[in-house]
């Protein structure tokens, strides 16, 4: 069966959703994502200053949440006996993250093996689209603001080519963190000239004299800048609280109907 | 395996003079400990489950290491040419189906069971697996693990038993009736113990250190550093599915499972972007690394963190539940039953504090 060829080095186009994407998401930005009372309250107890300790400073995005991020090398394993793809291999940019779509239908690890932050993947092809689901993803976040993504979660993506473009639409399903399935759609092109840049990350002490054991967070109701973000873009609160239903046209009103509320 | 010479320290010098108190190891299986949530560390009080159904799984982990996986907490796997190290041994009526394994893997005799507590999850085939091995004895090594050594030129003789190794305090806690449980049964208790911080061995060519971790899960938690390996077994200081066990009975406290937490950070090295590098075995629950365990480290801190501001501001412990120190974490860890249970953990942590204050 002929199968699409995603090999190349693809750059990834960031004009959707821009300023969540590049420089980040505010603080208390949670309008779109299907969040639960339970991830809510660990976005608010985020303090960024976590990023700071050693256990943090290197740690590549999940690859979830990759798909948001970064120029990619694609590449095919090929089964030399068999000429058959064994795995297709993608490698980002940022943070050196590398990770295997088997497509050689083996069996997934159990589930008491270890868990790691691009997760393990099976793919395959449905017509010209490749569909993975993966497990086994480590702890992370759906938005790089303290909004948390469990161990628990699945993922299931479609990588689809159109010439010298490539959509790429991940869903997470995390039943500890989300309401409902999360869906992000992101946008490449093809640029095999290109080059896919090492990178290299040393964990280094940055704040000298920290307790050991410590871990930043915000109290319960301590947020220093709860409502900033929302109050900056005359947004509704109960928008930048997030939840399932600040992902729907429907809502546009209310996130708008900001300090009259 | 190098037994040198301050492994015969006084307490050993005990643990040998009451096994031999006690006299032939006993061979009726008391009931073990069920645990209400399958997947939380026990703590003691329930009925005796059914183990008929129960499956022994093997996950291979580096070189000569291997993670068993069956009911109760995890077992630790150290083959090789010396013998056969076992670190924990789940409950007496499992003890067949994990000998099939072990002897899948490996022919030789065990020579070493090590126990990381002494909760009967973990601790109720140490008879079973004990009798199943030998020690090499003799020289500094006395009582009942020396009969091996016993001029018998090397085939272990009836009576041999391997050598269950455990911090002092397990020994201790193993032989008392605590929470209307009865005594663990005699030949399940360790044979040689340690009092310091930590106790090194050689064995299967590789150097393993045991810490002991202090009033943590219980008062004689040891963790077992595999340091060629590169594997930690850390018994139920960390475990990846419930909030932690905390076993006020035998003396644990939040403060000990936070030391023992960063403890466990302090010792592993990722391999590379944060993850991989050393493996930790948890008590109970899935493989992990340094990442998975920084993540439980935080929600402990961040836990404790609350309540003890709350205990500082003089709310009672139903005021402390009522605002749900845990809501951020209770879809992952929380439970509404046994040990594990996060009203449980909630109080044993306020009490803590309050009484820290
Ligand atoms: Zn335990």
């Amino acid at each position: 069966m002929a199968e699409v060829d995603l090999s190349g080095v693809w750059n990834v186009r960031l004009h959707e959703d821009l300023p969540e994407r590049i420089p980040g998401p505010d603080m208390v930005e949670y309008h779109g994502v299907p969040v639960n009372d339970a991830n809510r309250a660990r976005g608010l107890a985020w303090d960024p200053s976590i990023l700071t300790l050693e256990e943090y400073q290197c740690r590549p995005h999940p690859s979830d949440y990759f798909t948001r991020f970064s120029p990619e090398r694609i590449w095919k394993e090929i089964d030399s006996e068999t000429q058959e793809t064994k795995g297709i291999h993608i490698r980002k940019e940022w943070q050196a993250a590398e990770r295997t779509i088997w497509m050689d239908g083996r069996e997934r690890p159990p589930a008491y093996a270890v868990h790691s932050f691009q997760g393990f993947s099976l793919g395959k092809w449905e017509g010209d689209v490749l569909a993975v689901e993966t497990t086994h993803l480590k702890q992370s976040y759906v938005r790089r603001n303290g909004l948390a993504r469990s161990d628990i979660a699945t993922t299931r993506e479609h990588y689809i080519r159109h010439g010298d473009y490539m959509t790429i639409v991940a869903v997470i399903h995390d039943p500890a963190y989300l309401t409902e399935s999360f869906i992000r759609s992101s946008d490449y092109a093809l640029d095999n000239k290109r080059n896919i840049a090492p990178y290299p990350c040393d964990p280094v002490v940055e704040i000298v004299g920290q307790a050991k054991g410590y871990v930043p967070h915000y109290m319960p109701g301590k947020h220093p800048s709860e409502f900033e973000y929302a109050d900056r873009y005359n947004l509704s609160h109960e928008a930048a609280l997030g939840g399932a239903q600040t992902a729907y046209p429907e809502f546009m009103e209310k996130a708008l109907a900001a300090k009259k509320r | 395996m190098s037994m040198n010479r301050n492994t015969v320290s006084k307490a050993k010098a005990a643990a040998l003079a009451v096994a031999a108190i006690l006299g032939a190891a006993s061979i009726a299986v008391a009931a073990q400990p069920a645990r209400q949530n399958r997947n939380a560390p026990a703590a003691p009080a329930q009925q005796a489950p059914n183990f008929d159904n129960v499956q022994i799984k093997v996950l291979p982990i580096r070189d000569n290491i291997y993670m068993l996986v069956g009911q109760g907490g995890n077992i630790t796997l150290q083959v090789g040419e010396d013998g056969v190290l076992i670190v924990d041994t789940q409950f007496a009526p499992l003890s067949d189906k994990i000998l099939t394994e072990i002897r899948k893997i490996s022919k030789a005799p065990i020579r070493f069971i090590l126990n990381t507590h002494g909760h009967g999850d973990h601790t109720g085939g140490n008879g079973n697996l004990s009798k199943a091995g030998a020690s090499v004895a003799g020289g500094n090594m006395l009582g009942p693990i020396a009969v091996a050594a016993q001029g018998q030129g090397g085939a272990a003789p009836a009576g041999a038993v391997a050598t269950i190794l455990a911090h002092e305090n397990v020994l201790t806690r193993m032989q008392q009736s605590i929470g209307g449980q009865p005594p663990s049964p005699d030949d399940t208790l360790p044979n040689v113990t340690y009092i310091s911080e930590f106790k090194d061995m050689f064995f299967n060519g590789e150097s393993i250190r045991l810490f002991h971790e202090p009033k943590a899960h219980t008062d004689g938690d040891t963790i077992v550093y595999f340091r060629r390996s590169d594997v930690l077994s850390v018994g139920d200081v960390y475990n990846t599915n419930n909030y932690p066990v905390i076993d006020k009975a035998r003396d644990g406290s939040i403060l000990g499972v936070l030391k023992a937490l960063n403890h466990i950070l302090e010792l592993t090295i990722p391999k590379d972007r944060q993850e991989g590098g050393t493996l930790v075995i948890p008590g109970h629950g899935r493989l992990s690394d340094e990442a998975d365990v920084a993540e439980y480290r935080d929600m402990v801190t961040i836990i404790h963190d609350r309540i003890k501001d709350m205990v500082g501001r003089g709310l009672t412990l139903e005021q402390v539940k009522a605002a749900k120190p845990t809501i951020d974490y209770d879809p992952r860890y929380g439970s509404g039953n046994g040990p594990g249970s996060t009203d449980r953990f909630i109080e044993i942590v306020y009490n803590d504090l309050k009484a820290a204050k």
